[in-house]
């Protein structure tokens, strides 16, 4: 997580999932974790066929598996409140290798873990066929207000700038022979922060003056506006519906 | 913290959402006040983007800060207190909300269904108690720098713990999973005690590093900088007050006593469900821990079935009620309250008054 | 208006005065006129109201004493956004200036702003890119360009608006060698009005034929860049040092 990582996140490439509009993607990816997240849990077959499905779309944009895996590591704490279940939930226990485990436990833990890798996945791979600026285009296309994607976008644009500023102190920290080892360090580490906080402030104030004085009015130009046809439609429509067509069979079967 | 898809269920997720989107409308037009915008005066003269944008980035750069605690573990900031306190608690809001945004769309830090969950939990609960309980504390405090800085960690501390409870009370409502709900607040307030701590002794430094440098910047210390010292025979005495209004004279007392009832009712609130239901869920366990799992699957016919260990035709009625209930409720007291903040600033002008519900 | 554009300066300021809301003041009575395609060097110690009367260029200051004309246009509210176009700043910081997420969408953002789009306004971008040598880096991010680069996509979103005068605030600070000349050749090969605020004496010699010395919040001194350079009593009056080694008078100052 950071900024300073930002233009990691993204791979370039030129395949049919990188070419669709980002709103269309958006949609695709919010439509297909509503589907995980309403497929009941007892279907464990249907969490394999949306694994799958990633999995194809993952093939299909040529993101490598490492790749992808890696960037799940995000979902480490919950992991960690998954495994703790089997032990805490009251109810039927079950005896596995000798440990009793909770069966409602179990089913939970495994419920959070489906659900909240699937949801990654889904979120890890819309984010590494997406530029920023595709994204954010693409919230503002789909009516999130104006004001908030302007937000994000300098908390985008600024975010390595003001990354590289603390970087820059940390070593003028560090060439001056202090290294933060404990918490008695954190009153230097504290003066930093609040140096950074002042800096980052001046600067929007700065920025704020440079738009002015190229004519802002509260409003950013949107220059090219990305519309999406009938066929970018269809092919993101793809991974939700036939998630749709999998979780209708997980409650029926 | 930051909450996965499928761990709370669909309709406190709507709620929470709903909630959520709420706080960034109304901080979307506090901010604009907060950060000094006069829109009707000059055409480009709203600062709102570029100043909560160059804040939002900041939270997120300080949230990669590390701080190392012992032997090779480390914390960080969390920043929501921080930000309420540096630049007011809409901006807090929005910058919180941007991040949380960003973060669950590009780093899959938080599940897109459940990011109302997470902004109220982490953005508007943390900013709405920080800054409540540092402006009360700012207030009741003699006007010294340092009661600035101690309001902070105070602030800070208790931010925490209280974003623990909040996840608490939504998952209470609408968990999807069948940890006890005591179980819950015990661990998650427990560890977020400690977070806490660390996140408090941090905001204290950067609020006291900020304060000593530019204390103009500092949102919720302003009015107290305004008060200039005489020297008369040797003895510093306060010169007359530069500006018409000291802040002291402006305090909303109804307003205060309102926040304070609210945060009581909360409170009240969240150890109900803390002390309620694990008895109930032990005694349900216990009375029919078996036919209930058999019960649960069997009426796995509705997208609430998952719910959980208990009694399910009841609880599930009741949960979800709850679930609307609850939520509603924290939405009516939030806005009842900023109703009566906005009044207030009409009346009073360029009055700055905080919204201090403890919502 | 448009008849006495062919006539009247680039720049006129007259009596311009101003005191901050702190009660600070910074400007006492400024008057500078700056012809048109003139290029002018605005020198002056740190505290002398260089920023100050920058700012009240294009109206971000105003509520002073005194009067602002850009090519005639008086300076007030109600035509604030056709003085945002004329007059072109150039902030030091080129970070401050690229707040977009690529080079195009930037030096789109004035033109953008004031109501242009589709083609003509692609054609505005990359010309402006053209101007400053930096057509090819239209789709790159600011922050992966080095600091000369910046500075010059920097120049390039202020071209982009076809501003009547272009403001440069220490154009030349934190640039090497060779960006500093770069930049020095771009600025020579625009044939705009230039008004440029630096400490760099030999950079305003290079570049700018006449100079302005601004001092206590007035105009101190106003001839050709090198009699000013070279009267070492005004220089000590005001602050102002030359490199060391440094003779105005030994250079010869192509045109």
């Amino acid at each position: 997580m950071g900024a300073g990582h930002a233009h990691k996140l993204y791979r370039g490439g030129h395949s049919p999932v990188h070419a669709l509009p980002a709103h269309c993607k958006l949609l695709a990816v919010l439509g297909f974790v509503l589907v995980v997240v309403s497929t009941p849990r007892e279907a464990v077959w249907a969490f394999g066929l949306y694994a799958v499905l990633l999995g194809a779309v993952a093939a299909v944009a040529r993101i490598p598996a490492g790749f992808l895996l890696k960037r799940l590591l995000i979902e480490i704490p919950f992991v960690a409140f998954a495994v703790l279940m089997p032990f805490v939930v009251p109810g039927e226990h079950t005896e596995v290798v000798g440990i009793s485990l909770s069966v409602p436990g179990l089913w939970g833990a495994w419920n959070i873990l489906a659900k909240g890798t699937l949801g990654v996945a889904a979120s890890v791979i819309l984010a590494s066929t997406t530029e920023l600026r595709s994204l954010l285009l693409g919230l503002q296309r789909l009516r999130l207000p104006s004001l908030l994607v302007q937000i994000a976008s300098f908390m985008l644009r600024y975010g390595d700038v003001i990354a590289d500023e603390m970087r820059r102190m940390s070593i003028a920290r560090r060439s001056r022979g202090f290294e933060a080892r404990g918490v008695r360090h954190w009153g230097v580490l504290g003066k930093s922060a609040g140096a950074l906080f002042i800096r980052s402030y001046e600067r929007g104030e700065r920025v704020h003056l440079a738009m002015v004085s190229r004519g802002y009015t509260g409003t950013m130009p949107v220059l090219d506006e990305v519309r999406a046809t009938r066929a970018q439609w269809s092919a993101a429509a793809v991974l939700p519906v036939t998630a749709l067509a999998v979780c209708l069979l997980g409650w029926t079967l | 913290m930051h909450v996965p898809d499928g761990f709370i269920n669909a309709p406190v997720s709507v709620a929470a959402g709903v909630a959520a989107a709420g706080a960034v409308a109304v901080s979307l037009r506090g901010a604009r006040r907060e950060l000094g915008g006069t829109p009707s005066q000059l055409p480009g003269a709203d600062r709102t983007a570029p100043l909560a944008g160059l804040v939002a980035a900041f939270v997120f750069a300080v949230q990669m800060l590390n701080f190392p605690v012992a032997a090779g573990t480390s914390g960080h900031l969390l920043g929501g207190a921080l930000a309420a306190i540096l630049v007011g608690p809409f901006t807090g809001v929005l910058c919180m909300a941007v991040v949380l945004l960003m973060q669950g769309i590009l780093f899959a830090d938080g599940g897109l269904t459940a990011l109302g969950v997470n902004i109220t939990v982490m953005g508007v609960v943390t900013v709405l108690v920080a800054y409540g309980l540092f402006r009360g504390l700012v207030k009741v405090l003699p006007r010294t720098r340092r009661s600035v800085t101690a309001a902070s960690f105070v602030a800070a501390l208790v931010s925490v713990p209280a974003s623990a409870a909040a996840f608490t009370l939504v998952y209470a409502i609408g968990g999807l999973t069948e940890v006890p709900v005591g179980s819950v607040l015990t661990a998650m307030v427990g560890v977020h005690v400690l977070i806490g701590i660390g996140e408090a002794v941090i905001t204290m430094l950067t609020v006291g590093a900020v304060i000593a440098v530019r204390p103009d910047l500092v949102y919720g210390a302003r009015g107290l900088t305004t008060r200039l010292k005489l020297r008369v025979g040797g003895e510093l005495v306060d010169a007359p007050a530069a500006q018409p209004a000291p802040l002291a004279a402006r305090s909303p007392r109804r307003l205060w006593l309102g926040g304070l009832v609210t945060s009581l009712v909360l409170a009240g609130f969240v150890s109900f469900y803390a002390s309620a239901s694990p008895d109930g869920l032990e005694k349900v366990a216990s009375d029919k821990g078996f036919d209930k799992s058999v019960e649960e699957h069997a009426a796995a016919g509705s997208p609430l079935a998952d719910y959980g260990v208990e009694d399910i035709d009841n609880t599930r009625l009741s949960g979800g009620l709850a679930g609307v209930i609850g939520v509603g409720a924290t939405v009516a007291v939030g806005s009842g309250v900023l109703y009566v903040v906005r009044r207030r600033r009409d009346t009073a002008g360029d009055e700055r008054t905080p919204a201090q519900s403890s919502v | 208006m448009t008849a006495s554009d062919a006539v009247s300066p680039s720049l006129n300021v007259r009596g311009l005065a101003y005191a901050y809301p702190d009660g600070h003041q910074a400007l006492f009575g400024v008057d500078l006129t700056v012809g048109r395609g003139e290029r002018v060097a605005l020198l002056g110690p740190n505290g002398a109201g260089k920023t100050t009367l920058v700012l009240h260029l294009n109206g971000i200051l105003t509520g002073g004493v005194g009067s602002v004309a850009v090519a005639g246009l008086p300076v007030d509210r109600r035509n604030l956004a056709e003085i945002r176009r004329r007059v072109g700043i150039v902030f030091q910081d080129p970070d401050d200036q690229l707040f977009m997420p690529t080079v195009r969408e930037d030096v789109a953002f004035g033109p953008a702003s004031a109501g242009m789009r589709g083609a003509e306004l692609e054609a505005r971008v990359m010309t402006a890119l053209d101007r400053v040598g930096m057509a090819d880096f239209a789709d790159r991010p600011p922050h992966h360009l080095s600091f000369g680069q910046r500075r010059r996509v920097a120049v390039a979103t202020v071209l982009a608006m076809e501003p009547e005068i272009l403001v440069l605030d220490e154009p030349s600070s934190n640039l090497d060698p060779a960006s500093r000349r770069e930049l020095a050749d771009v600025l020579r090969s625009l044939d705009v009005t230039v008004l440029m605020v630096t400490h760099d004496l030999p950079y305003a010699l290079e570049l700018c034929p006449r100079a302005v010395i601004l001092s206590g919040g007035v105009i101190a001194a106003d001839g050709t860049t090198q009699a000013l350079l070279g009267d070492d009593e005004l220089m000590r009056t005001h602050r102002l040092e030359l490199p060391f080694g440094f003779d105005p008078r030994s250079v010869t100052i192509g045109a």
